[in-house]
């Protein structure tokens, strides 16, 4: 039974994935662009934790943690580039 | 036990593909620049939130033992998503408002995104 509602989340989170691609190659709106890029990293996240669950390991959850982080100041920083021309002032 | 551990991975785990799936989708879908930040803020956090307590109720149907790690991920993102989503707020501000089509800022005069001086350049300021 996990293995199918496993199946349903990969395939749910994929399709999230794409549709989160489609939008930063082809939004000609920056804060879109910056959000659909925040959504992957949050979506990324979502599959590496459902690969650790899916084939029994615990090795994904630093990658996770590292990637949640990375998503977050990279988020911060872009926006607050766009919005002052500068990130450390 | 194990039948209702495994009944409450597979709930959580369907409910966080749907959330993960509707979030995403009304990035795409969405009229208005306010309401698609929105979609993914909201339900993408609660998505990835349903996968990690999945993942824990999981680690006790397997090993045994509570791993809580996870707990630290969905804290982290319940904290920074809120903040995230200020900025973007801002950055649609800073780009697609005027002084004049945003509502009145109530006890001050103006948005704090607008108010920035009309100093001299950095190319002026380098120059002297």
């Amino acid at each position: 039974m996990i293995a199918y509602a496993v199946t349903f989340a990969f395939t749910c989170f994929g399709a999230a994935l794409l549709m989160n691609f489609w939008k930063v190659a082809t939004s000609k709106d920056l804060g879109d662009r910056i959000l659909a890029l925040d959504t992957m990293f949050i979506n990324a996240i979502a599959v590496m934790v459902l690969y650790g669950l899916a084939i029994g390991t615990e090795m994904y959850f630093e990658a996770a943690m590292i990637i949640a982080m990375l998503g977050f100041i990279s988020t911060v920083a872009y926006a607050r580039f766009v919005l002052r021309g500068n990130i450390i002032e | 036990m194990e039948t209702l551990l495994e009944l409450l991975v597979v709930i959580f785990l369907v409910t966080a593909g749907i959330f993960g799936f509707v979030g995403s989708f009304g990035l795409l879908k969405l009229n208005d620049r306010m309401s698609r930040l929105h979609a993914p803020t909201k339900a993408t956090t609660l998505g990835v939130g349903g996968v990690l307590l999945a993942s824990m109720a999981h680690s006790v149907l397997t090993e045994g033992h509570l791993s809580l790690h996870e707990l630290l991920i969905t804290l982290f993102l319940f904290l920074t998503a809120p903040i995230t989503a200020h900025f973007i707020a801002k950055v649609n501000i800073h780009q697609f408002e005027t002084r004049d089509s945003l509502p009145d800022a109530g006890e001050d005069e103006i948005w704090a995104t607008h108010d920035i001086e009309e100093g001299p350049t950095d190319a002026e300021t380098s120059k002297n």
